[in-house]
């Protein structure tokens, strides 16, 4: 890799661009989703659900194996900067969750509202730990 | 659906896709900023930012999203708040945040970032509808 690490990433021109496509990338796949899986304000967002618990684990698994892999340089750095903060970062949201449940509350279900804050948060870490778990778990053998 | 429209809503996905590119380098590059000013011990560019889309995606839904809203309105909305807001903000990050506190036993730092992301995220979503609203 010709990437200079002396460089903080976020300050690397190569990898903001690669955030830019894997963000890109992934913000086309939170769309898709909440195409797929729409919603009255009133209703159970399920297309934000699915994307920030698929995101989470994800994101868990992918950390963990860079870690395992060795030091965050190079294309390990870049992995984590483009696929992590990039691709998944875009299909994760705080703002679609936080915006959702502040309109649950209006549309008179503030129980569903306080419910849906809840469970995105508990099934969001507990995604992440799953991941990283899968990952701690893969038989030595099988992982490249 | 017509063809035109079709079209339309075609162009409306790559301009979405591409405002939530935009809106994930502006992240990265605003919680590494963060990141170098305030040290790496508590996640606060991750809050940073997603206190801050919350706040923006609430301004533009109240500013464009009402019930009398043009078309244009709703691409628009759906550019800057499904792209710029949905991009900026991440929800992965700050969950494994979470996770990272929790393993090193720091349930009140967890806790605190935790609420950052579900309680304030909301509250600043709250106020940046009212204010949209208003505007």
């Amino acid at each position: 890799m010709s990437e200079p690490d002396a460089r903080p990433a976020h300050r690397s021109p190569s990898l903001l661009l690669g955030v830019l496509l894997g963000g890109s990338a992934g913000t086309a796949l939170r769309w898709a989703a909440g195409r797929a899986l729409p919603h009255e304000a009133s209703g159970w967002p399920w297309g934000t659900l699915l994307v920030n618990a698929v995101g989470a684990l994800l994101l868990g698994a992918l950390l963990e194996a860079l870690v395992r892999a060795g030091p965050d340089v190079g294309r390990r750095r870049a992995l984590r900067v483009v696929l992590g903060s990039g691709l998944l970062g875009g299909l994760t949201t705080t703002s679609a969750l936080a915006l959702e449940t502040v309109r649950l509350g209006e549309a008179g279900a503030p129980a569903l509202a306080v419910a849906y804050a809840a469970t995105t948060l508990v099934v969001g870490v507990a995604a992440a730990a799953a991941g990283v778990a899968l990952v701690a778990r893969w038989p030595r053998g099988r992982r490249s | 659906m017509a063809p035109g429209a079709a079209l339309v809503s075609g162009a409306v996905v790559v301009l979405v896709a591409l405002a939530g590119g935009v809106g994930a380098v502006v992240r990265v590059v605003v919680d590494g900023e963060v990141r170098t000013r305030l040290g790496g011990r508590l996640p606060w560019g991750t809050a940073v930012v997603n206190v801050l889309g919350s706040l923006l995606i609430g301004l533009v839904t109240g500013l464009l999203g009402g019930p009398a809203a043009p078309a244009s309105d709703a691409a628009a909305a759906a550019v800057l708040a499904t792209g710029v807001c949905g991009g900026f903000t991440t929800f992965g990050t700050a969950v494994v945040e979470v996770l990272r506190l929790l393993e090193q036993r720091r349930v009140g730092a967890a806790a605190a970032a935790a609420a950052a992301t579900v309680v304030v995220s909301t509250l600043a979503a709250a106020l940046g509808l009212v204010l949209g609203r208003a505007l």
